[in-house]
Order: structure tokens, then sequence, then C-alpha cells
């Protein structure tokens, strides 16, 4: 038998690979991508900002924490954007509270997608007993509003950015696992994947390295919207008074300034434009996306 | 008979995950760091020894944690959701008195949102491709963007310095309390900003999703019937289309309430709404966790009982349902 398979020739046909390789979902997925205005446009804002808050520092060199002038002092040429309500320059505030509020967003919703993908996948794909207690789990959290949750947990807590940006994660995750049970449920009784078990891949193999590349389609839109929705949720936080108030961030920058709006709109208005931008930004790519990879809803949108 | 046999497991499903939710609060308080009583009372409020020591023997902290659950448990079963040494009364009371303003806020912004919303859709959905679809598509990403905090000091920026027409501060007019029609008509005019403000985000949800059901409802075999029968254009949407289209909106937005409740808290911050929100907020100040945790029990209740009432809605209101059950 060995000599046998030895001897089979792998390779029988010199078969004519597309030199584009067509084969790449991704790919095409990414041409898609960039026929869509809207998530071109995103896509740019969204680099912007990150590139912003990258080079920022080198270019506008000031410490968010130091007090470079007085209180309230309106935008002018030595701040451009103003100063808040210690002196502090709204402009570096802006800049490094963005790697803040963006590493919060990115790594609460990696947390989000994992709780999210673990409890989805394991439940769609062994059912029964298992999903059955998923599902409750799922319920639970459901019925606690999430950014309540997340500020009960905070104020036990502490208001640490580790605390808050694992509290997020923790609060936020039940539509990703909703949406990867619903997708590891479609697929589990597939022809391809019924293949694969009988010839004889393991349930590790199974989840994945076939059912999870077929189900990120559907759990990649939400889990890009889940950045967007974990930087709102740091907003809110630090404007319930949570915010690390070591660490600066856009929310905090909002949270300690909103009681003197009337003095200096400016320390107001302009981290929560960022943060409305950095949102819209992630929502568009979020929507392009979907477009891409999705292509039979496509005309809904 | 089949609805009532449903609404009694939903009902049971219900009361068992709020038992759930008070484990968690119960858990909760034993694994934040530090001394139990100390979180029960507050870190900041003003417990005294004598207070701490009855709080120990109160819940019963001597004992293994199973039986402190069970006193726990029997305590909120009569009525007794621990006591805030901030505000000096018992949690419950503090709950219940700010209950009907939070309500009374978030119901007015559903509403809205819901009208406002299915309007904007529905309308929209008419020429897909016009001026005023898109206007709308870039209001509905712009809404959902915008974070709900800040378009609240915003208008309260406009309102209370650059443009003062409404009032931006409380439920009514406290200097000059009015009375009757007056008093209705001044409450009525403070709600107008906060319900905006918390209603915003949902408009912009609402508009997107009537939308693109009232576009499919549109596309559907039986409008075209509707039309062919010689229907006026008026019926056939306001009708037959509009229907199909409200199913998943209301389904939707009965299934978000605790968001729409969660925005409410934060929306009665900026504008000095008198319920839960100023509460939460000073709860958290003063670390009056007692507060704190009986928020996060009535709101899950509030979500169970929106579950419950969507779900009824839903079946009135979607045919296919209602017959599918006899």
């Amino acid at each position: 038998m060995t000599t046998m398979d030895a001897s089979t020739p792998t390779v029988a046909l010199p078969v004519e690979l597309p030199t584009t390789s067509a084969a790449s979902p991704w790919r095409a997925a990414l041409r898609q991508f960039l026929k869509s205005p809207s998530g071109v446009a995103g896509a740019c804002l969204l680099i912007l900002i990150i590139v912003g808050t990258l080079i920022g520092p080198m270019l506008h060199p000031v410490d968010p924490l130091d007090l470079v002038g007085a209180p309230f002092s309106p935008p002018d040429a030595d701040a451009w954007l103003g100063t808040d309500y210690l002196g502090r320059d709204v402009l570096a505030g802006l800049i490094h509270g963005g790697r803040a509020t963006l590493a919060v967003g990115a790594v609460a919703a990696l947390i989000t997608i994992a709780i999210g993908l673990v409890v989805g996948a394991f439940g769609g794909y062994f059912g029964g007993a298992i999903d059955a207690v998923l599902v409750k789990i799922t319920e639970f959290f459901q019925i606690l509003p999430p950014l309540l949750f997340a500020m009960v947990l905070v104020t036990l807590f502490g208001p640490k950015l580790s605390t808050i940006t694992l509290s997020i994660g923790a609060v936020s995750w039940t539509s990703v696992a909703r949406l990867t049970r619903a997708e590891f449920m479609r697929l589990r009784d597939l022809d391809f994947v019924k293949a694969s078990r009988a010839a004889g891949a393991s349930n590790a193999h199974l989840m994945l390295r076939v059912l999870l590349p077929n189900a990120l389609p559907a759990v990649i839109v939400s889990a890009t919207l889940a950045i967007g929705v974990a930087i709102l949720f740091e907003g809110g936080l630090s404007f319930l008074g949570l915010g690390d108030p070591n660490v600066m961030s856009w929310g905090l920058m909002l949270g300690q300034n909103r009681n003197y709006i009337l003095d200096a709109w400016w320390a107001v208005m302009f981290p929560g434009a960022a943060i409305f931008m950095a949102v819209l930004a992630i929502s568009l790519v979020g929507d392009g996306i979907n477009d891409a990879i999705n292509p039979r809803l496509r005309r809904r949108s | 008979m089949a609805l009532a046999a449903h609404l009694a497991r939903q009902i049971v499903n219900a009361a068992a995950l709020l038992l759930a939710v008070l484990v968690l609060n119960f858990c909760l308080i034993h694994l934040a760091p530090g001394d139990p009583v100390l979180v029960i009372a507050g870190e900041m409020g003003g417990a005294s020894a004598d207070v701490i020591a009855a709080l120990r023997a109160k819940y019963g902290l001597d004992h293994s944690l199973t039986e402190q659950l069970a006193i726990y448990l029997r305590n909120v079963a009569a009525g007794d959701f621990g006591y805030s040494y901030y505000f000096n009364e018992p949690v419950l009371g503090l709950i219940l008195q700010r209950l009907p303003a939070t309500l009374y806020l978030a119901l007015c912004a559903l509403v809205s949102a819901l009208a406002i919303g299915t309007l904007l859709g529905v309308v929209s959905a008419r020429r897909p491709n016009g001026m005023f679809s898109h206007t709308v598509t870039v209001f509905s990403l712009a809404g959902y963007a915008a974070p709900i905090f800040w378009t609240g000091l915003m208008l309260l920026l406009l309102f209370g310095s650059v443009w003062p027409i409404l009032p931006v501060v409380g439920m009514a007019d406290v200097v000059h309390p009015k009375r009757g029609f007056a008093y209705v008509l001044d409450v009525a005019q403070h709600l107008v900003l906060p319900s905006l403000t918390l209603g915003l985000v949902f408009i912009a949800q609402y508009s997107r999703l009537a939308r693109v059901n009232m576009i499919d409802a549109l596309s559907a075999d039986y409008v075209r019937t509707a039309r062919a029968k010689g229907l006026p254009e008026w019926i056939v949407i306001g009708k037959h289309a509009l229907r199909n289209t409200l199913i998943p909106i209301v389904t939707v937005a009965g299934h978000q309430f605790g968001n729409l409740f969660a925005g409410a808290v934060l929306v009665e911050t900026v504008f000095s709404w008198p319920g839960m929100g100023r509460l939460v907020f000073d709860s958290i100040l003063r670390r009056d966790y007692p507060t704190l945790m009986a928020v996060l029990f009535f709101s899950a209740l509030m979500v169970m009982t929106a579950n419950i009432l969507t779900d009824i809605v839903y079946r009135l209101i979607d045919p296919r349902i209602r017959t599918g059950r006899r």
C-alpha cells in the first residue's frame, strides 16, 4: 500500500494556475472594497487619525499632562486648540489621548471577539447541552445593559486603563457570540464539513481550519464595529467619572472638562469630535468590508 | 392558550435570569478588592465602626459563603437592597424615587425615535437614490457615530449660551414653579433637548432599518397586487408595506431597551434630569456600591420586561405568527 502511495504521481496534469490567484477571496474582497467610495474615505480618515497619533508627538512635542498656560485659554497661536480647565494643551491631549483611546478600542474589541468566537463556536459546533448552557450565559449577559455593567465593574475594580479595557471586552461579546453560533450551526452540516469529518479530521481541526475561515466573513464586520463601540464605551465611562486619571484619553478630556463647557467649549468639543470622527471612520470601513465580503447583502445598503 | 403558556415560560425564564443577576452582584461584592463590609458600606460613605459591626452581623460575614448568599437573597426578597450611607436612605427608595423620571425620558425618546426614524426611512425608500435618501443615509451614519454625551453637551452649548430658546437644566422651572397645564407645558419644554439627544442615535438606526425594509417591501408581490387593485398609494404604503417594515423595527427597538436605559443615564447627567443618571453619577463618585448594584439589578429587570412586552407586540403585529400559533 505504502509503495503504491509513493508511486502515485501527486501532480498528474500540469494544471495551468491563474497567475492572479483568483483562489484568494481576500484579494477579491480588497478589490471590491476599493470600489466603495465611502469605505475608502473611512479607511483614509482612519489612517489619518492613526498616523496623527503616531507622529503627532514629534510635530507637537508637548506633554498632555503639563500645565502650559493659563486655564481656559481660547485657541490662539500658542495653543492652537486652547487649554483646558487646568491649563493643559488640548492639541497635545488629542494626540496622546488618541493613542490610549484607540488602543483601548482595539484591545477591548479583540477581547470581545475572542470571547464571542469561543462561546459561539463551541455552542454552534457541539450543540446539545454545551450549547444550551452557553446560550443561557449569553442570554444572561444580554439582559445587563453593557455600559452599566462595565460601569459597575470599573467602579469595583478601579479606574485603570487595563480594567476599563477588560470590562468593555467582557460585557459586549454577546452579538459576536450569537453570530458565530449561527454560522457554525449553518456550516457544520454542509457537505464539505461532513467530508472532512469522514476523512478523519479532529474536532479542533474542523473548528479552526474548516469552519472558522468560512464563518469569518459574517463575523468580521461586527468585529470592526466592535472597535467603534468600545471607543464610545471608553468615552461613556470616562464621562461618568471612570476614566483613568493618569492616562490622557479622549474620553478623559471630555469627562474632566464637561463641567466647564460654558467657559471653555474647545476643551469639550475637540475630543468629542475626535471620538466622532474615529467611530465614523470605523463604521464606514465596516460598511465597506460588509459590501465587499457579503455580496448578497450589497444591494440592501 | 398558546400565548399564555408561552408567556408563563418566559416569565419563569426571566425570574431565573434575574436571580442570576443577584448572584452575580453577590459575587462581585466578594470579588472586589477589599473588605466586603467596606464595599457594602461604601468606601467613602459615612459608615461608623458601630455600623460596620452591625453590617457584619446582618450579612452574616462570619458564616460560610453559601449562607451569606442565602442571607443576601432573603434580604432582597424582602425588598431590602441595602442601605446607601452616602444618601442616608434605603437603596430601594432611592431607586423608586428616580425611576419614573428616567422611564419618562426613555419612553419619550423611544417613541419619537420610532416615529421620526420610520418616517425618514419610509420617505427615503420611495426614491432610494434621491437627494433626500442620501441625506438620511449620511445623517444616520453620523447619528450612529456621535457619542451621545457629546451630542448632548453640544446641544447644551448651543441652547444654553448661543441661542437660548429652550431650557437646558432639570425637568421643570424651579424658580417660577408652574401649575396645571402650564406645568405640563413646562415639563414638555424641558424634555425636548434630553429626549432629542437620546433619540438621535436611535433615529439614525431606525431610519436605516426602515429604509432597507421599505425598499424590500415595495418590491414585494403583495405591494404590486395592492397597487394593481387600484388602491391609493398612501394605503399601499401606510397599510400594507408599512406593517412589514415595522416588524423588524419594533423587535430591534424592544431588544435595545438596555442601551436606551444606559443612554438615558448619560443624557441625564448632561441635562441634570432628576432621574437615575444623577444617582449613578453620585454613586460612582462616592463608591456607593449598594446603589450601583441595585441600579444594575433594576436595569436588568426593565430589560426583561421590555423583552417580554416586545415579544407580545411582535406576536400581535405579525400575522404569520398569529395564525401559525392557533
